[in-house]
């Protein structure tokens, strides 16, 4: 297993676009936070938490929305690239177990995304902690600055980071088992993002809010939620759960396939 | 000695024509199945999202807290929103006081008032309000109506709180008069004039200078009309998460001077003023108004709107089935769409395919140009019987539950069904052309979901401060997604015209335009590509 890591390991950072897209992941989710915080108003007299129901740590990690985009491409090229290559029969060829492959490959690009997501987390907490007290949300009206020694935000920030490598291991457990990374990424963006559009059509509320507990985005993202826990229809942890089923579901998935198809 | 003659195919030189390229391009799509398969997908995920909204709503048979009548009335069968003369939905409600005028003849008031209770509505945490206050488009004034039967045709002259002195007319039109509000110090003298159909609307701060300020026609007004005061205050609206809460209003106006003036010679005695409440539609409830009248001094109190009704949470259609929502498909087709559209392209790379088609066909623009044409098509069709299947079967089960669509004309569904169609063709095109340049199927297929996937999700999940979501749907490619847009916005009617309720920021055809910029913008950077690098 060492070697198949180390393997892995090799083989992902030699690529040159490993580096790029982890950088791109990181600058994007710390400028789209830095955004959102800056982009915050509120009338003076009316940003009172029971007023504007602002979540700071939530408005700082806003850019996770598009970054997760960004480790999701990485996680499905990194997968995907093997198999448009052919040079998933050399891997195979060279490590016959297949799953121990397989688990080497997600633990060398998980461990890449957690590295990458604790730097664009930390950068995101740390551009709302700065914009956003001079937006309202100070102190003086009643809102505790972001800080990791406070429990919510801490859970909210270590939170953040689990949830884009459960991204990443939901990415690579599609592509393994579609073997193309377009139709992978496609797939794995659709199952993020479509599940809120639709939840916000539809009428019925048990129904709506049925479809945000299973969709792994909205649930997922209840972990970063650090006002109104109680109205979530999951707690941040269970929500988290959600998205770990989902992961762990699409990584089944991909073993099977891994397992029983010719490669 | 002999000579040789060179080796010469007998076969004839083949026609290398446009329409030949573009048929070789349409030969390689449709014989990739998964390609025909993703088409196909993409138009059943559109229609199956699509029927999840209208297939789960059960509204009908809901009774929801501070709703509107419609909430009570509508179960057990077919709601229907009240109609104005233009055959738009309208709220028709308002204290008036009124008595028939005959034939030509004139209404003349003074407004010294127009005041309510100043409330604050906020908490949206929690489900307690403060008492709802007065509204920007609270209204008094004098009206002509052509009968007392809800959403018939009338001009009106108003005091409106925050938007000054407004002639409205036929629920839809409005024109602004003097600006200011109204006040004991500042009182406003409002006129209407009935000469025949035409209706003159004047305004004047001193009732001695007027000024006109519109004058309508209002086609085959009877010979009897009613003439009178009025007062309408309407529904308060408070966004919360994507739905909103909403109830009514109260507003109350003090009139003096007034003045029912028939033409010389109209039959008919001087009548005497009757106060109900009216029609349909806002403010029903225990508190409907009333009116008081002594010393020349008429004080009216009312509740309801007289306008357009709103689509979307929060208006009086808060049930109604929006257009927009069944064809919510879009995304999911498009996303289907996205993937064969860049894979088009990018395959031809990975499968160095390319090098055969730049060689059989050398001039490179062409190549790209016959490509986008399949892609197009081959997308319109789809996206053509996607918004169309999803459309009539949504309204079908939107019937068949008890519920309502909220109506638009057949113009305006014909538009959104035909501009799903061109919204999916372009942004193939679009995507098409970003892959050329890309070369990377999964690349730009994450690129085609964050300019068109990504701003509709920030924008509807209200992840992102009001403002900056109406402007991501400006600017980017997904400002296309105007051409679904099947409702008008109002001026004159305060609303959450967002883009969850069914209101893009831009026009159908100006948004839809933006995308086509775009769109030509990344095929001219795929043509510079194309010819400048090696294949």
């Amino acid at each position: 297993m060492a070697d198949a890591l180390h393997a892995e390991w090799t083989k992902l950072r030699t690529l040159a676009s490993t580096f790029w897209l982890l950088l791109a992941a990181a600058v994007l989710t710390i400028a789209v936070g830095a955004a959102a915080a800056a982009a915050f108003r509120c009338q003076a007299g009316e940003c009172a938490p029971a007023v504007t129901g602002a979540d700071p740590a939530k408005i700082s990690l806003t850019g996770i929305d598009l970054g997760q985009v960004v480790v999701a491409l990485l996680a499905v090229l990194a997968i995907g690239g093997e198999y448009s290559t052919g040079m998933i029969r050399l891997t195979l060829a060279a490590m016959p177990r297949r799953l121990t492959a397989l688990a080497a490959k997600a633990a060398a690009i998980t461990g890449c995304v957690l590295a990458a997501s604790a730097v664009a987390v930390l950068g995101s907490v740390l551009a709302g902690r700065l914009i956003l007290p001079g937006h309202g949300l100070s102190q003086a009206n009643g809102y505790q600055l972001l800080s990791l020694g406070n429990g919510p935000d801490l859970r909210a920030t270590a939170g953040a980071v689990l949830y884009l490598a459960l991204i990443a291991l939901l990415a690579i457990g599609l592509t393994t088992a579609v073997r193309d990374s377009g139709v992978a990424i496609g797939a794995v963006l659709a199952l993020l993002y479509l599940f809120p559009i639709v939840s916000s059509v539809v009428p019925d509320q048990t129904l709506s809010r049925r479809l945000e507990q299973i969709a792994p985005m909205t649930a997922g993202q209840y972990i970063e939620a650090t006002t109104g826990v109680r109205a979530l229809p999951l707690t941040p942890w269970q929500g988290l759960g959600v998205l770990v089923l989902w992961a762990l579901g699409a990584l089944l998935l991909g073993a099977a396939v891994l397992r029983l198809r010719d490669a | 000695m002999t000579t040789m003659t060179p080796y010469r195919s007998e076969v004839g030189p083949g026609r290398d024509g446009f329409a030949q390229l573009v048929h070789a391009e349409w030969t390689k799509f449709r014989t990739v199945r998964g390609w025909i398969i993703a088409m196909i997908v993409a138009i059943l995920v559109s229609v199956g999202l699509g029927l999840l909204a209208p297939a789960s709503d059960s509204s009908g048979c809901q009774t929801s807290g501070g709703g509107g009548p419609q909430s009570g009335a509508a179960c057990g069968g077919a709601p229907s929103l009240l109609l104005g003369p233009g055959g738009e939905p309208v709220t028709d409600s308002f204290y008036f006081v009124h008595q028939p005028l005959v034939g030509d003849g004139s209404i003349t008031v003074r407004v010294t008032s127009l005041t309510g209770p100043a409330g604050v509505v906020s908490s949206p945490d929690g489900n307690s309000f403060g008492s709802p206050g007065i509204q920007p488009w609270t209204k008094a004034g004098v009206i002509i109506k052509q009968n007392q039967n809800p959403g018939s045709a009338y001009a009106a002259m108003m005091v409106t709180h925050d938007h000054g002195v407004r002639m409205q007319w036929n629920y839809t039109g409005d024109t602004a008069g003097l600006s200011g509000a109204v006040g004991p110090a500042n009182p406003r003298w409002l006129r209407l004039s009935r000469a025949g159909d035409v209706i003159t609307g004047y305004d004047s701060a001193d009732g001695t200078h007027w000024t006109q300020v519109g004058a309508v026609t209002l086609s085959g007004l009877p010979a009897t009309v009613q003439a009178g005061l009025f007062t309408a205050s309407p529904d308060y609206m408070v966004p919360h998460g994507v739905t909103a809460f909403h109830g009514p209003t109260q507003a109350t106006a003090v009139f003096d001077h007034v003045t029912l003036s028939r033409a010389v010679g109209a039959s008919g005695a001087r009548g005497s003023w009757t106060g109900e409440y009216f029609g349909a539609g806002q403010g029903s409830g225990s508190d409907t108004g009333k009116y008081h009248q002594g010393g020349g001094q008429f004080t009216v109190n009312g509740s309801g709107d007289i306008a357009p009704v709103t689509a979307g949470h929060g208006g009086l259609a808060d049930g109604a089935q929006l257009i927009n929502n069944i064809l919510i498909g879009t995304f999911a087709g498009l996303i289907a769409i996205a993937v064969v559209a860049a894979l088009f392209i990018t395959s031809e790379y990975r499968r160095k395919l390319i090098r055969i088609t730049l060689a059989a066909s050398p001039r490179r623009g062409r190549v790209l140009a016959a490509k986008a044409i399949v892609i197009a098509a081959v997308s319109f069709v789809a996206g053509v019987i996607g918004a169309a299947v999803a459309l009539a079967l949504g309204t079908k089960i939107t019937d068949s539950r008890g519920n309502y669509m909220f109506p638009a004309p057949l113009m305006t569904e014909v538009r959104a069904v035909i501009g799903t169609g061109l919204l999916v063709a372009v942004a193939a095109v679009l995507i098409l052309a970003v892959g050329a340049m890309v070369r990377r199927g999964a690349a730009t297929i994450a690129i085609a979901v964050v300019v068109f996937v990504v701003p509709y999700f920030l924008s509807v999940t209200a992840v992102l401060p009001v403002g900056v979501d109406d402007w991501l749907l400006r600017v980017t490619p997904a400002a296309g997604y105007a051409i679904q847009g099947a409702y008008p916005e109002y001026a004159q009617v305060a609303a959450i015209y967002s883009a969850a309720n069914g209101y893009y920021p831009l026009a159908p055809w100006i948004g839809f335009l933006v995308l086509c910029a775009w769109t030509a913008l990344a095929l001219a950077g795929a043509v510079y590509l194309l010819r400048r690098r090696d294949a």
